[in-house]
């Protein structure tokens, strides 16, 4: 699997559109049983093209980390079907999962998620580690990465001697140095005020221009969902409107 | 990912907690240490015990009255003591063998204004060879020396040292009991041996022992030394039947004399020691079996405490097999710097033991090669359960871990 690789449209409806990298059909995820029974995902079919910028909306608990997680292969679902580039994910095993998200996905989570007591450089590095790449390549990787955030100069410094803004940064660096086409990223800015909020948005927006990568991003803000081409919206584990922002949004 | 790269950070992960890997791996350090300690220092306890037996005298045999058993109550039956005679017989009637007389009396030994209990043996010439004991300066006993029981005597060093004040003994007197006795001649050094000073003693003619100090013929011991390697059971059965019949013992009777060998009491003395070190090894690798039970608890907790690391490692493309070998090669080191220390320790213990003991010295490659590998076997086995916990952890329920 290549992740440079352009994909042929095979979608006959469609010819004049990029490829669906991501197809969902009747999807379902079911925590608990019997009364008990949560239906985090009850029947969601979905197409992702190459290259989007999609949004995904919806009240608490309406199953959006849940279908993130589905996409990004952390989570399998109970039932139905989802084909990543024309891949069955459900015939995967969990290293086969692995190895996809290692080439395929990069993920950014609400809390940050660096390792804690690692300075950025280290947590920058870490993907190349499972790669396989030599420490001097890995390093300058990093480096070039940090710097693409606007963190050049700050390599040593830990999580705990960095802002909010300035982790989700290490963070993003983190996501874009294996150079996976997607980027996942769940409540980005969650934790953070709306200037280091618009700060990140920009920044991903403008690491979408230069490499023509795909963003999947969960968010609670109008003004963040903004920034998507596309709004995914999501009530009960069902996703109820489909749209450009300004569409969904009213 | 590249070997290189696990084992790096492996050693971030232990550098970063120092003191809990530090006593995590304490546990593995004791247990190694105390098992390369106790093996060693048995080691050189057998070993110090046959060197003893060797520097008593090799292909010594003692001939005592009595019987070697014990009575009923624990004391040794008693019977007629040895003759000069039966001493002169055994050395005319044994080929190829050395035979000296002993007896022991400790009376009071003064020599200018000290005074102190010393042993004092009555014997003959042939003493030096059998017991493996020379004269270092002065002489042997004369023959008319021996015959009339002069006061003559030959000191150990320990006089010298610690009674004489100049270093000139010979010529010099000293009262041993009631009778003036005249020093002709030094024993070489000796040293301690399981903590007596074999160079604290005074050798005087058998004669002069008997009349001045014992006032009678008793000859206590009878020392044979058998001149040819590996003869000494022959030279003891020809002993026992020879006394038997200068003692008159019919058949069915039992002997009122037991004839020992060296080599029987070494042997027994080595397996007494040999018994120990075993022992005192088993608890030790217990010990070490403890430690490693420590590594598992200490990995365990820390699995839970890394959940959410895992789960990052997950959520980047760790594979199974990733995080496996990351934990399983973080609790191996620990247990091989463990193994390390401890197999350092051990030694360096040994060593001051020793030292101080006065006991050789030996290093066993085997048993440190031994205490290394069971180190990295503990981190293997006590590390895998938790390492494998940590490689089957669900990515999401990892990264939600709080
Ligand atoms: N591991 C789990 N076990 C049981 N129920 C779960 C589990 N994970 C999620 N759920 C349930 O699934 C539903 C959807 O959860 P999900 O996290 O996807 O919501 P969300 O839309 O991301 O909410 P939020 O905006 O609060 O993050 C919720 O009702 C939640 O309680
Ligand atoms: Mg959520």
């Amino acid at each position: 699997m290549s992740s440079s690789a352009r994909l042929r449209n095979d979608d006959p409806e469609t010819p004049d559109l990029p490829p669906a990298i991501i197809r969902m059909r009747n999807i379902f995820k079911i925590y608990g049983s019997g009364s008990a029974e949560v239906r985090a995902l009850d029947g969601v079919d979905l197409t992702i093209r190459d290259g989007e910028f999609v949004a995904i909306m919806g009240p608490s608990g309406s199953g959006k980390s849940t279908c993130m997680n589905m996409i990004g292969c952390l989570d399998v679902p109970s039932a139905g079907e989802y084909l990543f580039r024309g891949v069955n994910v459900g015939g995967l095993d969990r290293d086969e999962l692995a190895l996809l998200r290692r080439h395929f996905m990069g993920f950014i989570f609400q809390s940050f998620n660096l390792l804690p007591r690692v300075n950025a450089l280290a947590n920058v590095e870490l993907p190349l580690i499972y790669d396989g790449v030599r420490r001097s390549e890995r390093r300058a990787r990093a480096q070039e990465a940090l710097r693409i955030v606007g963190l050049a100069g700050r390599e040593s410094a830990t999580p705990s001697q960095l802002s909010g803004g300035q982790q989700q940064r290490v963070a993003i660096a983190r996501a874009l140095v294996t150079e996976p086409p997607i980027l996942l990223a769940d409540e980005p800015t969650g934790n953070l005020d709306t200037a280091m909020a618009d700060g990140i948005m920009s920044q991903l927006v403008q690491i979408r221009a230069e490499r023509g990568i795909t963003i999947i991003m969960v968010t609670h803000e109008p003004d963040i969902a903004r920034y998507a081409e596309r709004v995914l919206y999501f009530v009960d584990g069902k996703l109820v409107k489909d749209g450009i922002p300004a569409e969904v949004l009213s | 990912m590249r070997w290189l790269d696990v084992f790096v950070m492996a050693f971030q992960a232990i550098i970063r907690n120092k003191l809990r890997s530090f006593l995590t791996t304490l546990g593995i350090i004791i247990g190694v240490g105390s098992v390369v300690a106790m093996v060693h220092l048995g080691q050189s306890a057998t070993r110090s015990v046959t060197d003893e037996i060797a520097s008593i005298g090799s292909n010594l045999l003692f001939v005592m009255p009595g019987t070697a058993q014990r009575g009923p109550g624990g004391v040794r039956t008693s019977a007629e003591p040895f003759e000069l005679d039966d001493v002169e017989a055994i050395a005319q009637e044994v080929p190829d063998i050395l035979v000296a007389p002993a007896i022991t009396v400790s009376p009071t030994v003064v020599i200018g204004n000290a005074n102190e209990t010393i042993p004092v043996i009555g014997t003959d010439n042939n003493y030096f060879a059998v017991r493996n004991h020379r004269i270092a300066y002065g002489r042997a006993f004369d023959p008319d020396e021996l015959n009339a029981g002069s006061a003559v005597c030959i000191i150990g060093t320990t006089l010298i040292d610690e009674m004489y004040l100049g270093q000139e003994p010979l010529g010099t007197t000293l009262r041993v009991g009631r009778t003036a006795c005249r020093v002709i001649g030094v024993l070489e050094e000796k040293g301690q041996s399981m903590g007596q000073d074999r160079d604290k003693i005074i050798l005087m003619p058998v004669k002069a022992v008997q009349r001045r100090l014992l006032g009678s013929l008793d000859v206590q011991t009878i020392y044979v030394s058998a001149l040819i390697d590996g003869s000494t059971g022959r030279v003891q059965k020809d002993i026992e039947s020879l006394l038997r019949q200068r003692r008159h013992i019919a058949s069915p009777k039992d002997d009122d004399f037991y004839v020992r060998d060296t080599q029987d009491i070494a042997n027994a003395l080595a397996s007494t020691t040999n018994t120990m070190t075993i022992l005192l090894g088993a608890i030790a690798a217990v010990s070490l079996l403890v430690g490693g039970i420590g590594i598992m608890n200490i990995m365990l907790v820390s699995v839970t405490e890394r959940t959410r690391e895992i789960g990052i490692r997950l959520a980047i493309g760790a594979r199974t097999r990733d995080v496996l070998t990351q934990f399983l090669v973080e609790s191996i080191a620990l247990s091989t710097l463990g193994g390390i220390i401890g197999l350092v320790l051990g030694i360096g213990g040994t060593w001051l033991v020793t030292s101080r003991l006065d006991m050789p010295f030996l290093l066993a490659p085997g048993v440190m090669l031994l205490g290394f590998f069971f180190s990295v076997a503990i981190g293997i086995i006590f590390g895998f359960f938790p390492a494998r916990k940590a490689a089957r952890l669900n990515p999401i329920d990892a990264l939600r871990h709080e």
